[in-house]
């Protein structure tokens, strides 16, 4: 079945998800304007990573209220996987589909680099090609990536186990000295309550290809692509 | 009419005879309007009066070559049906006076250069010089710059590179922003600016327009005075949500024929936008001035044709393709709007509420702009430096330390960590090494590109550092791998009306000239900026060349950091302990002095052929030109990149801090598993390799050095901008 | 009718902005600063010329897009 990639006016990691989609599934996704008010027929969705409306007023305020994601967040509701990347993390916590919010970096600056996740649930749709505590080496490109929720609401996302992935040092420990961003507990990635919407800001579809310097991401689309198979 | 009669009090930037020029032309006087669209196209920065009669001479052919200078870009041939397009283009008045919006606008307008010729934009890259770093004002531009430079090229989308970051108190007043896109496009659709035909309707599209930069042009013709500050409000607020809109929206009506010419609206806006494509397609332009999408009220004529508000194109369509193209632009929400129509009076004519505003022929407009043979003296010869009259530091290592730790060699890691180098998902090798390498999207190809020029040397030598320009980053592209095709210059000089800095023009076009024809690199686009000067005292000449190359198979690209332990370590190249004009000698004496090194360009050639060859062959494991800072720089550079470490065991006859610091040119060092392969290669080439050493686990020994630490230089190498940007 | 909105961060929520702000002003030897927080000033022009309806749509307008209220409050002012 096929995967679609929401486009909105300023996405721009649109088209480097879509060739990770389409190695790991064998065909090219459908990429959905953000006017549309229906989906295709789909089993994965995923919000790509840019500068949706220039990021104006908030990161991913306007695109959350876009035509097409009423319908993302009525299928998100009864169980079809839903990956945000970067700017698609932050349209789909304005969405309300995933707790918190995505502040300005700590640094106040824009940051690209490659960074240490270590993988705190692997028994998801999106991480079951990856081991319990595995480390991957994947890149952050984002200015406001500094993931804020409440202490009630943290303490859900803790008890719940929703943390999908958090900044580490290249060991495995989670210190402040490997958070790019000052996010809260080193959060890059989190779920919803029933596990089928991740977001996340590091973007695993940079680093699927061995000619670019990595394919620790590669294995997230591997496992959804083996998930939608089914 | 007659010259006689009293000329208006301000003659916005002409000069007397310039403005007896537009007497004859119109054989009457002309009004605000007019004056205003003669005076920005007779700008420095529209006309190139004072560079013309130079850049005449720079070589612009080759088989490789689509389209050479005059066009918004350049294009060339990359095979398999696709050409690259680049310009590099400066920023430099904007940016001191508001460095965010100056320099996020540089880069929206170069990028807007090259998507007008229908490619995509793959990479930008940027040149950036900046005042001491103890000048009051460095930091701060510094951190604006930089952040604008992002904020515009991430949002886009569009990875920025490469570049140059350096300091020099020559830029205290005048700082240098020169931004260099490079975009793909396939040779079948290349869109250029003629608007051959008339009767065709012309089309504004994209933004408003509002009072932005009004004789932006102008300014960047004008020399600086302490009250520059007071110019702010010229500069321009860029909106790269809505270039990114405009981008797809162009791209997206380019798959069609509907478009017969498109120009984008950069410096001086409307104006230079319609007479250019008029101009070039012999036809005469009516607009229809009450029909431009606007911001204000009560906009004037002269304010709607000179204002330089961002993000706008014009075209020039297909009668009966207008609905088309505005369902394309309405989808995504920007402006369109025909705002007149090709005729064939040959004259641009400015309509509002219905009457005629402006009435200028086009022709002499174009044509008659000055051209002026400036008076130059050619910067005096220097002595040449012997190595043994520059003193030897007490101890090597500490010089090796404090280079790589100080603001010319420190790594630049805290700028292009703040640009979105990876996003288009085809960036292969990535900024901090010699040249940027991207893949061509889709392809195993790809397209290597760099920017370089070392300013004291061009000062020392115009002749010399002009060559050396082009020779370094034509040096850069082959050092990744890949074939240098063309370059893109950005001529950064001070006042052209004094005869020394005319002078330093002269010499500096001379040596890229040489160096181009003797490379086979021809110059297919670029940018002069003139009065580079505060108070009578002008930045170091600064002639920077963007060169781009292609290689055929990205995945033998070879980068510069070292790979494993026990490799063996080449120069290639000539070492002869050159010390005058270098890093060095300025660490040591606090000024560069003498002359710089010359470069030969025959053995340039023949060197950076080999280097090429034998990266093709697989035989390389790393591979890193050699500039400044010398071989001592480039091994320790290598070194902190791969955190791995070099055992150099060489007994020069030179002295030890020369053959370590020299900056003698053509050479690189490599690193290979196969020693005997190299060497055979080299003498069968006829060019000096010579194996120095090995690589090792975590120490550099020198020739006279103590071990130094990798881990500790990396700590010098990676801590110096950042602490500095941290101080305050 | 007129809507002024001011859009702040709520209290304990860091504002890395609003310290930078801070530092610099100490920097330029502002002595006294205890705290800054930096926020948003939005104004709206509406139609609507009744000002308890218009507040209650600005309020709508603020809790859907304007802010989020995760991490800010909205004060809103209505001029006539």
């Amino acid at each position: 079945m096929p995967v679609a990639v929401i486009v909105f006016p300023g996405s721009n990691c649109d088209r480097d998800v879509a060739v990770a989609l389409e190695t790991a599934t064998g065909r090219a996704p459908a990429m959905v304007w953000h006017q549309e008010s229906a989906l295709p027929a789909c089993d994965l969705i995923v919000v790509p990573g840019g500068f949706s409306y220039g990021d104006y007023l908030r990161s991913g305020a306007m695109a959350a209220h876009s035509p097409i994601m009423r319908a993302v967040i009525e299928r998100a509701n009864t169980g079809t996987p839903v990956l945000g990347i970067c700017n698609g993390f932050q349209i789909l916590a304005e969405a309300g589909l995933l707790p918190g919010i995505l502040m300005r970096n700590a640094s106040l600056k824009f940051v690209c680099r490659d960074v240490d996740l270590r993988v705190e649930r692997a028994d998801t749709v999106f991480t079951g090609a990856y081991a319990q505590g595995e480390i991957l080496r994947v890149p952050v490109a984002h200015h406001d990536g500094n993931y804020f929720a409440d202490a009630e609401t943290l303490q859900r996302l803790e008890d719940g186990g929703q943390v999908a992935f958090r900044y580490c040092d290249t060991g495995g420990n989670v210190t402040p000295e490997a958070n790019p961003n000052g996010s809260i507990n080193n959060i890059a990635g989190i779920l919803n309550a029933d596990g089928n919407v991740l977001g996340m800001m590091p973007h695993p579809e940079r680093l699927a290809d061995p000619l670019l310097g990595g394919i620790d991401g590669a294995p997230m689309f591997d496992a959804l692509a083996e998930a939608i198979a089914a | 009419m007659s010259k006689t009669e009293p000329r208006p009090d301000d003659l916005m930037g002409l000069s007397d005879g310039e403005y007896d020029t537009i007497l004859d032309i119109l054989g009457r006087t002309p009004n605000f309007t007019e004056l205003g669209i003669f005076s920005v196209m007779w700008s420095e920065h529209c006309s190139y009066k004072s560079s013309k009669k130079w850049l005449k001479t720079l070589p612009i052919d080759g088989p490789q070559v689509i389209q050479g200078p005059g066009e918004n870009a350049g294009v060339v041939d990359i095979g398999d049906g696709q050409a690259v397009i680049f310009k590099i283009e400066s920023h430099n008045h904007p940016s001191f006076i508001e460095p965010y919006q100056g320099a996020a606008t540089g880069v929206g307008g170069i990028l807007r250069d090259v998507f007008t010729m229908g490619a995509r934009p793959v990479a930008n890259l940027n040149a950036l010089r900046f005042g001491s770093p103890d000048h009051p004002k460095t930091r701060h531009l510094v951190g604006g710059v930089v952040a604008g430079i992002g904020g515009y090229g991430n949002c886009i989308g569009v990875p920025t590179v490469g570049g140059e970051v350096n300091f020099d108190p020559s830029y205290n007043g005048n700082i240098l922003v020169n931004a260099m896109t490079v975009g793909i496009a396939p040779t079948d659709k290349i869109f250029y600016s003629a608007a051959a035909g008339v009767g065709l309707p012309v089309v504004y599209v994209g933004s408003k327009t509002g009072r932005d930069g009004i004789h932006g042009a102008t300014m960047a013709s004008a020399e600086f005075a302490d009250d520059s500050e007071e110019k702010r409000p010229t500069v321009q607020v860029g909106d790269p949500f809505t270039e990114k809109l405009l981008l797809e929206a162009c791209l997206e009506l380019m798959a069609t024929d509907a478009i017969v010419a498109i120009q984008d609206m950069g410096a001086a806006g409307l104006t230079s936008s319609s007479v250019e494509m008029a101009s070039k397609g012999d036809v005469g332009i009516a607009l229809d001035l009450d029909q431009v999408p606007r911001r204000e009220t009560g906009m004037t004529a002269y304010e709607l044709m000179l204002s330089e508000s961002q993000e706008r194109m014009l075209m020039v369509l297909k009668p009966g393709r207008e609905d088309m193209a505005r369902t394309i632009f309405e989808k995504w929400e920007l402006d369109f709007a025909v705002i007149g129509m090709t005729n064939d009076s040959g004259q641009l004519t400015l309509l509002e509420d219905g009457a005629s505003t402006a009435d200028i022929p086009v022709a002499p407009l174009v044509a008659a702009a000055p051209e002026y043979d400036r008076p130059w003296t050619a910067t005096p010869p220097r002595p040449v430096i012997n190595a043994s009259d520059v003193p030897a530091p007490d101890d090597l290592g500490d010089v090796l330390m404090a280079l790589i730790g100080g603001p010319e060699l420190c790594s630049r890691r805290w700028v292009w960590e703040q640009y979105d180098h990876m996003v288009m998902g085809d960036t292969v090798v990535r900024p901090g090494g010699d040249a940027a390498l991207v893949r061509v999207h889709g392809t195993g190809k790809g397209l290597a590109m760099s920017t370089d020029c070392s300013p004291r040397y061009v000062l020392a030598n115009p002749v010399e550092g002009g060559r050396q320009a082009v020779a370094e980053a034509w040096r850069n592209v082959t050092a990744v791998g890949a074939t240098p095709l063309a370059v893109t210059n950005n001529l950064n000089f001070g006042n052209p009306e004094r005869p020394e800095i005319m002078g330093q023009l002269v010499g500096a076009v001379q040596g890229m000239g040489e160096a181009c024809l003797a490379l086979a690199c021809p110059v297919v686009s670029g940018n002069v900026s003139l009065y580079n000067e505060t108070n009578g005292s002008a930045i170091l000449p600064t002639p920077v060349i963007g060169c781009v190359g292609v290689m055929g198979d990205v995945a033998k690209a070879v980068t510069a950091e070292f790979k494993a332990a026990g490799e063996t370590i080449f120069v290639i190249g000539e070492t002869q302990g050159w010390l005058g004009c270098s890093l060095y000698q300025r660490h040591m004496s606090g000024e560069a002095t003498g002359a710089p090194p010359p470069v030969d360009l025959d053995i340039e050639r023949k060197n950076g052929d080999l280097v090429r060859q034998l990266i093709a062959d697989g035989a390389l494991t790393a591979c890193h030109d050699v500039s400044d800072g010398g071989l001592a720089v480039a091994i320790a550079e290598m070194a902190i990149a791969g955190g791995l470490g070099a055992e150099i065991d060489v007994s020069p006859v030179i002295p030890a801090h020369a053959w370590a610091f020299g900056e003698d040119q053509g050479r690189y060092v490599v690193t290979t598993t196969g020693p005997e392969t190299v060497a055979a290669a080299a003498a069968k080439a006829g060019v000096p390799a010579r194996a120095i050493g090995q690589t090792t686990a975590a120490t550099l020994t020198l020739p006279g050095t103590r071990p130094i630490s990798v881990a500790e230089l990396e700590a010098l190498h990676e801590s110096w901008l950042p602490d500095y940007m941290a101080a305050r | 009718m007129k809507a002024r909105i001011h859009i702040t961060l709520k209290n304990g929520v860091l504002d890395p902005q609003g310290k930078a702000i801070q530092q610099a002003l100490a920097g330029l030897a502002f002595d006294g600063v205890e705290d800054v927080r930096q926020g948003k000033f939005i104004e709206i022009e509406l139609t609507e010329s009744d000002a308890d309806t218009a507040r209650v749509q600005v309020s709508d307008m603020c809790e859907k897009l304007l802010a989020n209220t995760v991490i800010e409050n909205y004060d809103i002012e209505i001029v006539a």
